[in-house]
């Protein structure tokens, strides 16, 4: 899922300084998965707003909606009666909510109260980690499943590094090397001679290097 | 047990402390609340084995998202006690008001007189 | 077929190498290099220049290369995969050609979390094994990554690094295995401390039949201080440091530290000269380039051939 974290509050509440009635998104797929971004963080942002606002004599009206997702249209429409009576939208979605839903209602503002961070899995109930940097180009295959683009920190292909030390990665002692998990897949299941093959340079222009992409599927357009 | 504590003390009873979510502490805070305090049973005795611990944690998670709106997180603390422990539970009480009554009324009170 | 590089000259003779390094000023005073390449002229084969180490950002490695080079020196220019794409890449490698630059050390480069500048974005477009083909390919087949023509082909004597105190341990002389087949011609190892364990990985490179296949040189590094010993041991990452060497720096007067660090530095050079396929030492003497001569004659390997 897209993983995410909450804004520190002094960013949120900066940004929401000129307005006095708001609407707060909140997304029930992935920002609901890594609590951040779900129906009950959205009620306890809104609690918080409206606690901070109360103590500095400028009370704020807000309407709490989480939508089923902010990425499809179809669920932004659930919006329409109502988003115009308010001054601002603040989005606890993910990037692509925040914006999808300020391109679907032109004349309306909405605001990050999040930054997305990474595509990642649930490690353990409350850790959240990343797996995929969406390079549009799987190696996944040659490396015995372990990416090498997201989980190693420099993306190198003919891993390790000099850096790697105990099984992790220079960059942080919790991190594990993805190199060190490579290789222990590869000795796992006896393909070590495959770790001798120089692996090939990525192509990147599928990635977010070759511009902002798109995928359609014209049987499936109306 | 008769015990008398003060009358400021409004019970609110659930089956465990780990029933309790942040959210209903925050709304009690937008309700008027100058403080919260959340009582659960010993470490350990927990009937549902680790609601308590849960609680706890929710707890601390609070008393920071307290501090981030200005409310302040010593409003909000969580003591073990066991049901059978009707005096400590005074003491509980007592002691928590004193420390609301010296920390003021929330600040998030607009009719609240700030200064003591 | 040969290359002008002076180290290569002394490697194919057969003749022990000995390399060292500088580390280019943070800021654009040209003196600093000379100063560093004077204390080292005649005591080393080859001088490298660090790029962005620890990804500091100093003079460029390639501009400081040129400042040893008009004084008549053999530089290594080193290039790291984390500040460029494959583009300026190649082009910073017909650059280098273009102006004498003999030597390339092809490094992966420490991540920009260590240095001063955090917050950039890191480019690791290729990696080093990729780095080494790159410049093997521009050479030889006089191709550029793409395929196309490379009209005057860079004439360059290819170099890496491996650290044999990295993990996984089992790997390292595979991964410096690897690093032959792709191009690279020479090898410096990470700072040797631990005999005892750069002897095991020499074993293993021997078993590989590696040491036929690319020069090694074992690295150096003489410890000014006992705070220093202490830093590399526990905060510079893939560093073997036995405590033994520390105890070494304890057990002597404050005033004579510095002169065991240089010791222990040239029994270590006696000890990796015994062992068999190693071909040089590379010797780090970082900010203490002045001490590098008295090294190299404590080790009897002056003059140089």
């Amino acid at each position: 899922m897209i993983v995410a974290n909450r804004k520190p509050f002094e960013e949120i509440i900066a940004m929401l300084k000129p307005y006095s009635k708001i609407l707060l998104l909140g997304c029930n797929e992935c920002v609901t998965v890594c609590a951040t971004g779900g129906s009950k963080e959205v009620a306890v942002l809104a609690s918080e707003v409206r606690l901070y606002r109360q103590k500095e004599s400028k009370p704020v009206e807000i309407k709490e909606v989480t939508l089923e997702r902010n990425c499809d249209p179809e669920y932004l429409e659930s919006l329409k009666p109502f988003i115009h009576d308010y001054e601002v939208v603040m989005s606890m979605a993910c990037g692509c909510g925040i914006q999808f839903v300020g391109e679907h209602y032109r004349d309306r503002l909405v605001l990050p109260a999040i930054n997305t961070t990474f595509e990642g899995v649930t490690e353990e109930h409350g850790v959240w980690a990343e797996r995929c940097q969406g390079c549009g180009n799987c190696v996944l295959d040659r490396t015995l499943g372990i990416c090498p683009v997201t989980r190693c920190a420099k993306s190198i292909f003919n891993g390790p590094c000099g850096g790697s030390q105990g099984g992790k990665c220079e960059v942080d002692k919790d991190l594990p090397c993805a190199w060190q998990l490579i290789v222990d897949r590869h000795k796992e299941m006896n393909m070590m001679d495959k770790y001798l093959e120089i692996q090939p340079m990525k192509d990147w222009s599928t990635s977010r290097d070759g511009g902002p992409r798109k995928r359609v599927r014209e049987d499936l357009k109306i | 047990m008769r015990l008398s504590y003060p009358t400021n003390v409004k019970i609110i009873k659930v089956p465990c402390t780990g029933r309790v979510d942040i959210i209903l502490i925050l709304k009690a805070f937008e309700n008027g609340a100058d403080g919260a305090c959340l009582v659960g049973c010993l470490e350990g005795d927990c009937h549902y084995l680790v609601g308590n611990m849960r609680a706890r944690k929710r707890v601390e998670y609070l008393k920071h998202i307290l501090d981030e709106c200005g409310i302040g997180g010593e409003r909000v603390a969580m003591y073990n006690l066991s049901s059978a422990e009707g005096q400590h539970f005074a003491e509980v009480a007592r002691e928590m008001t004193d420390k609301i009554r010296n920390l003021g009324p929330s600040p998030a009170k607009q009719t609240a007189v700030r200064k003591i | 077929m040969s290359t002008q590089s002076n180290l290569e000259r002394v490697l194919k003779s057969g003749a022990f190498a000995v390399t060292s390094e500088c580390g280019p000023p943070r800021g654009a005073d040209p003196e600093v290099v000379k100063k560093k390449g004077g204390y080292l002229n005649g005591y080393a084969d080859c001088i490298n220049v660090t790029d962005n180490q620890t990804s500091v950002v100093r003079m460029s490695s390639f501009s400081a290369c040129l400042v040893l080079k008009g004084m008549g020196l053999d530089p290594v220019m080193q290039m790291v995969c984390r500040d460029r794409n494959r583009i300026a890449i190649q082009s910073d490698i017909l650059g280098a050609a273009a102006l004498g630059i003999n030597n390339l050390l092809c490094l992966s480069g420490d991540h920009q979390k260590f240095g001063d500048h955090p917050m950039a974005k890191n480019v690791f477009d290729i990696d080093s094994i990729q780095l080494i083909q790159t410049v093997k390919q521009m050479r030889d087949d006089g191709k550029f990554i793409s395929g196309e023509e490379v009209k005057g082909k860079p004439n360059i004597f290819i170099g890496c690094a491996e650290n044999p105190f990295a993990d996984p341990f089992e790997i390292r002389a595979l991964r410096l295995a690897k690093k032959a087949a792709a191009g690279a011609q020479f090898v410096q190892t990470q700072c040797v401390f631990n005999v005892e364990k750069f002897e095991k990985w020499m074993e293993m490179v021997r078993d590989l039949g590696v040491h036929e296949k690319i020069y090694i040189l074992a690295g150096i590094t003489p410890m000014k201080s006992i705070g220093m010993a202490r830093y590399m041991k526990n905060s510079v990452p893939g560093m073997d440091v036995p405590e033994e060497q520390i105890e070494r720096l304890k057990g002597v007067p404050k005033e004579k530290v510095a002169e065991e660090g240089i010791k222990i530095a040239v029994e270590t050079i006696e000890r990796v000269k015994a062992i068999k396929g190693v071909a040089g030492v590379h010797i780090m003497a970082i900010e203490w380039e002045d001490r590098v001569p008295e090294i190299v004659k404590a080790a009897g390997l002056y003059p140089r051939p």
